[in-house]
Parts: C-alpha cells; sequence; structure tokens
C-alpha cells in the first residue's frame, strides 16, 4: 500500500496538486492513501521550502511545482 | 544493466539536443518578431486605419499597438529565460548559502539570492521557518523576504520595455539597498521574540528527498510551463495598462501632472506609498500608466516608490506572514521598508 502526502497549508496549486493526485490513484484504480499535510512542522521534515510538495512513501518526490498527471503515475506505479 | 543505463544516458543526450534545436528555433523567431513590431504598427496605424502621423489618435493607436506585442514578447523571452536559469538555485541551495553568514554580508548575499530564487508569496512561511530553523539571523531571513517579491522578473521586464535598462538597473539597485538596509535594521533592533513561539519549536530533516538530476530538457520544460502561468496571469492587466497609458499620452497636456506629481510636490512620495500598499495584482498593468504619467511631469522616483510600495508591501502577503510573525514584528517590518521606499524617492527626486 502506498502512502502518498501532499504538504501544502491550503494554497490554491496545493488543493489542485491533491486534486490530481486523488485523480490519478482513482483513474489507475491504486491502492494508495492520500494525506494532506498542513503543518508546517511536519512539513520541515523534509525541510520543504516551497508548497506545495509531494512525498511518496516518505520521500519528497517534488516540491514547488505541480507535476502534471504522467510524472505524478510515474511515482506512484 | 549496464546496456540499459547507457541507452537512457544516450536517450537523455538526444532528448536535450532537441530541446536546445526548439530553443534556438523559438529564439530566432522571437527575434524576427521583435524586430517586426515597429514596421507593423505603423503600417496598421497610418496605412491600414489611415490615421494621420501626428495627430491625437493616430500617435495613441500606434502607441498602443507597438507597446503592447513589445511588452508581451519581452515578458514571454525574457521570463523564459529567466525561469531558465533559476532552475539552477532552488532555495534549499539557497539556505545552505546563508546558513553560514553574519550579519552585513548576510544580508548583501540574502538580498542578492532573494532576487535569484524563485519565490511565490504562498510559500513565505516555509521559506521563513526553514531559514531560521537553519539559524540564519532573523535580519538576514528578512532581506531575502524584502528583495524576492520588490525584485521580480515581471517587474524589472516591464521597467526594461518602457523606460529602457538605466532605470531598470536603477530600481534594481534601490530594490537591493532597501532589502538590505532594512534587514540590517530589523537585525539590529532584537525581535526575536515577536517571532511566533512554535516557529522557534521546529526540529527540521529526518525526511527522505528524492534526488533531482533534471535535464536540460526538463528545465526548459519547467520554464515554459512557468513563463505560460506568470504571462498568463498579467497579459490583461498589461494590455489594458497600455491602453490607459497610450490614452495618457494622447490627451493629457505636456506638463499636466508636474504640480501634483512633480518634484516639487514634497508629499506625493509618501501618498505615493501608502496608495502602493493595498494595490497588488496590477502591478505589471500600472507600469505603463506610470511611464505615461512620468511623460507628461510626475518624477521618477516618485513613480519608482509607488512600483516599489505595490510589490513590496502588498496586503495578501502581510496576511501570510502574520502565521509566523506577531503584530509588533509585521508593524516594524511594514514600517522600515515603507521608509526605506520613501527615501528612495525622495533621492531619486533630488540627484535625477
Amino acid at each position: 500500500m502506498l502512502n502518498v502526502k501532499v504538504l501544502g497549508s491550503g494554497c490554491a496549486n496545493c488543493k489542485r496538486l491533491e486534486e490530481r493526485v486523488r485523480k490519478v490513484v482513482a483513474d489507475r484504480g491504486l491502492e494508495a492513501e492520500v494525506e494532506k499535510i498542513s503543518d508546517y512542522g511536519q512539513m520541515m521534515r523534509w525541510n520543504l521550502m516551497q508548497t506545495p510538495g509531494l512525498v511518496v512513501n516518505d520521500v519528497l518526490v517534488s516540491a514547488g511545482r505541480i507535476p502534471d498527471e504522467a510524472e505524478i503515475v510515474k511515482w506512484l506505479t | 544493466m549496464e546496456q540499459t543505463l547507457q541507452s537512457s544516458v544516450a536517450g537523455r543526450r538526444r532528448a536535450d539536443l532537441r530541446a536546445w534545436l526548439v530553443v534556438a528555433a523559438a529564439a530566432a523567431i522571437w527575434l524576427i518578431a521583435y524586430r517586426g513590431i515597429m514596421p507593423l504598427a505603423d503600417w496598421l496605424t497610418f496605412g491600414l486605419l489611415g490615421l494621420a502621423p501626428g495627430s491625437r489618435l493616430g500617435e495613441s493607436v500606434a502607441f498602443f499597438l507597438y507597446d503592447v506585442p513589445k511588452i508581451l514578447l519581452l515578458l514571454s523571452g525574457m521570463i523564459f529565460a529567466i525561469s531558465t536559469a533559476r532552475s539552477f538555485f532552488g532555495p534549499e541551495r539557497t539556505r545552505a548559502l546563508l546558513g553560514g553568514k553574519r550579519e552585513g554580508v548576510g544580508n548583501v548575499a540574502a538580498a542578492g539570492l532573494g532576487v535569484l530564487t524563485p519565490f511565490c508569496s504562498c510559500s513565505a512561511v516555509p521559506l521563513f521557518i526553514g531559514f531560521v530553523e537553519a539559524g540564519i539571523p532573523l535580519g538576514v531571513t528578512f532581506s531575502f523576504l524584502i528583495a524576492a517579491p520588490m525584485v521580480n522578473e515581471v517587474a524589472l521586464v516591464m521597467l526594461f520595455g518602457m523606460f529602457g535598462w538605466r532605470v531598470a538597473l536603477l530600481y534594481l539597485v534601490a530594490g537591493l539597498s532597501v532589502a538590505i538596509v532594512a534587514g540590517i535594521v530589523i537585525g539590529r533592533l532584537k525581535l526575536e521574540r515577536y517571532v511566533e513561539e512554535f516557529v522557534w519549536q521546529i526540529k527540521g530533516g529526518g525526511g527522505a528527498v528524492a534526488a533531482a538530476r533534471p535535464t536540460w530538457s526538463d528545465r526548459f520544460t519547467l520554464a515554459w510551463r512557468a513563463t505560460r502561468e506568470i504571462v498568463g496571469k498579467v497579459w490583461l492587466f498589461v494590455v489594458i495598462g497600455i491602453a490607459v497609458g497610450a490614452a495618457i499620452h494622447g490627451y493629457v497636456p505636456e506638463e499636466a501632472l508636474a504640480g501634483i506629481l512633480g518634484r516639487g510636490a514634497w508629499w506625493s512620495v509618501p501618498v505615493a506609498v501608502a496608495l502602493g500598499v493595498p494595490l497588488y495584482s496590477g502591478a505589471a498593468g500600472m507600469i505603463p500608466v506610470v511611464q505615461a504619467l512620468i511623460a507628461k511631469g510626475a518624477a521618477l522616483g516618485t513613480a519608482l516608490a509607488f512600483m516599489m510600495a505595490v510589490v513590496a508591501l502588498s496586503l495578501p502577503e502581510l496576511i501570510i506572514l502574520r502565521r509566523v510573525l506577531k503584530p509588533r514584528l509585521l508593524a516594524v517590518f511594514v514600517g522600515v521598508v515603507a521608509t526605506g521606499i520613501i527615501a528612495i524617492g525622495y533621492l531619486f527626486n533630488l540627484v535625477l
């Protein structure tokens, strides 16, 4: 089971990233748990300084941008 | 295994070569288009529309038809180039560079890196926490936070397009000076206790970060995406601003504004700064209007102070920063930066 975390404080881009990740998970029927992290202390675990961030199985894979669906698919499969 | 590695390296090289060729072709088309704007605008205005050269309407229309494509081309081209360059300066790197710096040198470095590092006011809070957590002094952190939005690529390109490189450079130097001095002042005031307590409790690190080795093709793709996003956000403001500016150019008499916005009107600088704070998203559109106002007698220092206040002090960013700064520190931040901008306004009005 994959664990996916979207790190962001509620900015527009953070919401868009979360929607996109959920869409990829639903479209592909992936076994993944998607969490939203908005606590700054937790975000600093990955020293994130640009939101939104994307963490897959505890590894930060992207920061400060909204990756396109193809990239997200690559990280999740 | 070795074979797949080699083929992936070869694949990356091919993709990079293709990306460079596409960028080179786009640059050539850009140059041809840029050089063709002036004759095209003249032909459209005085040929196709049949307006008389020298007439008010003719001059306004020619100005509009020339400036809109020129500014939009400049914005797209320059923002693409700047975004590509910025892909080499992440905030992690900036944080590491500023980590060991003292006051003074640190403030200068922070202001300079503020210009180079990609910045979005929506990330101001995690950035602030990240800097403080790394032990970067408060004043140095502020130098970064002031320079990053103030000396931004859209403002610089608009100034370059409307006023030429001298004024753009002047703005860059003035913006850096305000950021450096304001950061030093805030550092000296020892305001650490006015940072929200939770910030000091945060301990970073521990999480794994995927190693990113972006290729040129990745960098260009991301830069192009950033360009589309930024130009998409500002183009309408720019077009409206140029339309208003064109109307002022054609119809407002020369020196009409010298009395209220000229050098002699000492109170116009603080008023311009106070007006600039609540304005935000239309910053790009303000510059053509300001340029037209200057042509009609407004002072350049007053105009630059106004533009700095628009981009450096914005209500949305202050609301975001309130999460980590107590009201007292927020007020000091606004006060110090506004004072710096007003001083710059007076200085330019005096010497230019």
